[in-house]
């Protein structure tokens, strides 16, 4: 009867697991192909500054040692792996008492927070419009939304931040132009930090609801249009049906499917597709420490959140993928 | 809003005094195209008696399936009825407006479909694609009850109740036809098209599903009306024959008539046609072609592969006329 096995269940958690470690080798090998060594740069970019520093070959020396660069590099590789695994992923260089994670973990709810609700937000909305401009009962000014929604896929999320900052937040003075949340305010579950948080979201989350929506939109209706001509849809409305049942039901319900699987595979793209929206709005999510952690040539940030994206779209896909033979009965794990 | 449609039980009555079911009156459908009207369904007249089965032949694009569509009033634009009546137990549907029609719909007038691979919703498991058409029509029922009806239904055409549960995807062809025809047959309705419902299947499938077709007509007393260019299928079970050609229907008559002795060239070249096995025979049909459905020359519609055509043919279209009891027929030889 199709469903979830134990043996899928397991196999999929196997390929989770696989695809974190592919991912964490990467963000290993890749800075040591290139040429130079950390410490060394630190310090000459240090002597670039200050004209001279004592000792700076015992520094080094020092430094390496410090962060086990002078051992080979399988034990270099093992312990990454190992502190990865632990969440453990070092000092920031940039900002050295900072610890990698706690810059992440504050930032990653943020992104989260933002991203995944816009996202949502921008399916829900996308598929629906999408679906409306494909049914023969839809309104005629629905249906002709087609050439705007044109329009906003191809217009790139940061230009569509920019100018909604300069209607609402400069011209109207309606919304903040920057920011996550109100200074001064209380943490925790409380009205007015929550209501400070929703104020300040609604100014990037329209930015990626009105640039994405297109994108659902399109697809939906291409769907919508071909299952319109499938047989059932005739034997559906021979049979008497509402029609407001046949086209959840029948319509959006068959149609709907190969859009959730572009949701699994846009999920990879949330976080790094936000570094512009973040950057523009100061939003401090994982996309702008990013940013900081480019400017500041800061390695070891850059590799815990490109860790931590890496985890973190594994899993949602993971989940997702779980949930797939919910919503269509013909996908079995059965012969896997 | 229900509007409860009061069936006219005896509302007509043929000649010889059969009650009639349906009865089709100069219906036309015409798809409107960029070049002028395609006349997919001109002028066609028919009926169905209580309790038999209509047989309604044709050759592909002959509107056999256009008209079955306008019996439903589904016909799909730019397609359109232009004028005519389609009376159900009385009642012209072709007046009716949408929720009255909705409330007709399966209540009285079911469909098996033609392609009874993806005629079924496949994300909706079986018993609840019945129980939607059961509970739109019936409003809501108490599940064990309505569990029962779905099981009898099953029953009756011949399906193990273990594909209560299933998807559509987990049954064959042949299995996947009955659930639509227990599903036709679920609200007792007074007529059922059946379009070519055995054409995706194979011989030893067909054979279970025309038996299933029959036995249902049997118990219930339904009337149908039975799509398809399938002849020997045909022969086993309709009760008359409805021939059409170019959007015309050309002849009707008794089944036997039809085999024994076909009036209209066209349906003496199509008996002609039926493959044998003891000998092999040419193909009669291929000569001339069809004309240009939307532009009808005058005159009979068969005319250019006609082989008995005289001068008449070309000038006045022949009405469809009663020659012998049932027996019509719409062709100049017989005047």
């Amino acid at each position: 009867m199709g469903g979830l096995t134990w043996s899928y269940f397991l196999k999929r958690l196997g390929m989770w697991f696989l695809t974190i470690w592919l991912g964490t080798t990467i963000i290993f090998v890749i800075p040591r192909l290139a040429p130079g060594d950390p410490v060394a740069g630190v310090i000459s970019r240090l002597i670039a500054q200050s004209g001279f520093v004592e000792n700076s070959a015992e520094m080094i020396e020092a430094w390496r040692a410090r962060f086990g660069l002078d051992q080979p590099w399988p034990i270099q590789y093992i312990r990454y792996v190992g502190n990865s695994l632990r969440f453990d992923l070092g000092y920031s260089l940039a900002n050295f008492p900072s610890r990698v994670e706690d810059m992440v973990a504050q930032a990653l709810p943020w992104t989260i927070g933002l991203l995944l609700v816009a996202t949502l937000l921008s399916f829900v909305i996308g598929n629906t419009i999408g679906a409306l401009m494909a049914w023969e009962r839809t309104p005629g000014w629905i249906r002709n939304l087609l050439p705007v929604s044109l329009t906003f896929t191809s217009i790139p999320f940061f230009m569509l931040g920019i100018l909604l900052i300069y209607i609402f937040a400069f011209w109207l003075r309606w919304l903040p132009a920057s920011g996550s949340v109100g200074r001064g305010l209380i943490a925790g579950l409380n009205w007015p930090y929550i209501s400070s948080i929703i104020y300040h979201a609604i100014l990037p989350a329209t930015a990626i609801v009105i640039a994405s929506m297109g994108f659902w939109a399109l697809g939906m209706r291409g769907m919508m249009i071909t299952t319109a001509g499938e047989d059932y849809m005739i034997l559906a409305q021979a049979k008497g049906l509402k029609p407001s049942r046949i086209f959840w039901l029948y319509g959006v319900r068959n149609s709907i499917l190969p859009q959730v699987t572009a949701l699994t595979l846009s999920l990879g793209g949330i976080v790094g597709g936000a570094v512009l929206v973040e950057y523009i709005f100061a939003y401090p999510g994982v996309g702008y420490l990013l940013y900081i952690g480019i400017v500041t040539s800061d390695y070891t940030l850059i590799q815990g959140i490109v860790f931590m994206l890496v985890f973190t779209t594994a899993t949602l896909v993971l989940i997702l993928d779980l949930l797939y033979p919910l919503i269509d009965p013909r996908i079995t794990y059965e012969r896997g | 809003m229900t509007v409860q449609l009061e069936r006219k039980k005896a509302a007509a009555a043929g000649a010889n005094g059969r009650e009639i079911t349906l009865e089709v009156k100069n219906l036309k459908v015409y798809y409107g195209t960029p070049t002028g009207n395609v006349r997919a369904v001109d002028d066609v007249s028919f009926h169905v008696y209580k309790g038999e089965i209509l047989g309604l032949v044709g050759e592909s694009g002959c509107g056999k399936t256009t008209t079955a569509m306008a019996i439903l009033r589904m016909v799909q634009p730019p397609g359109r009825i232009v004028s005519g009546q389609v009376l159900l137990d009385g009642i012209d549907l072709v007046g009716l407006n949408e929720s009255a029609l909705r409330d007709v719909r399966w209540n009285t007038l079911a469909l098996i479909p033609q392609g009874a691979m993806n005629s079924l919703n496949p994300v909706m498991r079986i018993h609840t694609q019945i129980a939607e058409a059961i509970q739109t029509h019936e409003g809501r029922q108490p599940k064990d009850k309505l569990k029962k009806r779905i099981l009898d239904l099953l029953t009756m055409v011949g399906l193990p109740s273990r594909i209560y549960d299933m998807y559509p995807h987990e049954l064959s062809g042949g299995m996947k036809q009955r659930v639509c025809i227990a599903m036709a047959i679920a609200l007792h309705p007074s007529l059922i098209i059946a379009d070519e419902p055995t054409s995706a299947l194979d011989v030893v499938v067909q054979r279970v599903v025309g038996q299933t077709l029959l036995d249902v007509k049997e118990r219930m007393d339904v009337s149908m009306i039975l799509i398809g260019h399938d002849m020997g299928l045909q022969a086993q079970l309709v009760d008359r024959i409805a021939v059409m050609y170019a959007g015309h229907m050309v002849e009707v008559a008794p089944v036997e008539a039809i085999f024994s002795e076909p009036l209209h060239p066209y349906t003496q070249l199509l008996i002609e046609s039926i493959p044998s096995i003891k000998e092999r025979k040419p193909l009669k049909l291929t000569e001339g072609i069809t004309h240009d459905l939307r532009n009808p020359p005058p005159g009979c519609i068969f005319q250019e592969r006609c082989p008995k055509v005289m001068d008449v043919c070309r000038r006045d279209r022949p009405p469809l006329r009663q020659l012998k009891p049932e027996h019509y027929v719409a062709c100049h030889l017989y005047e």
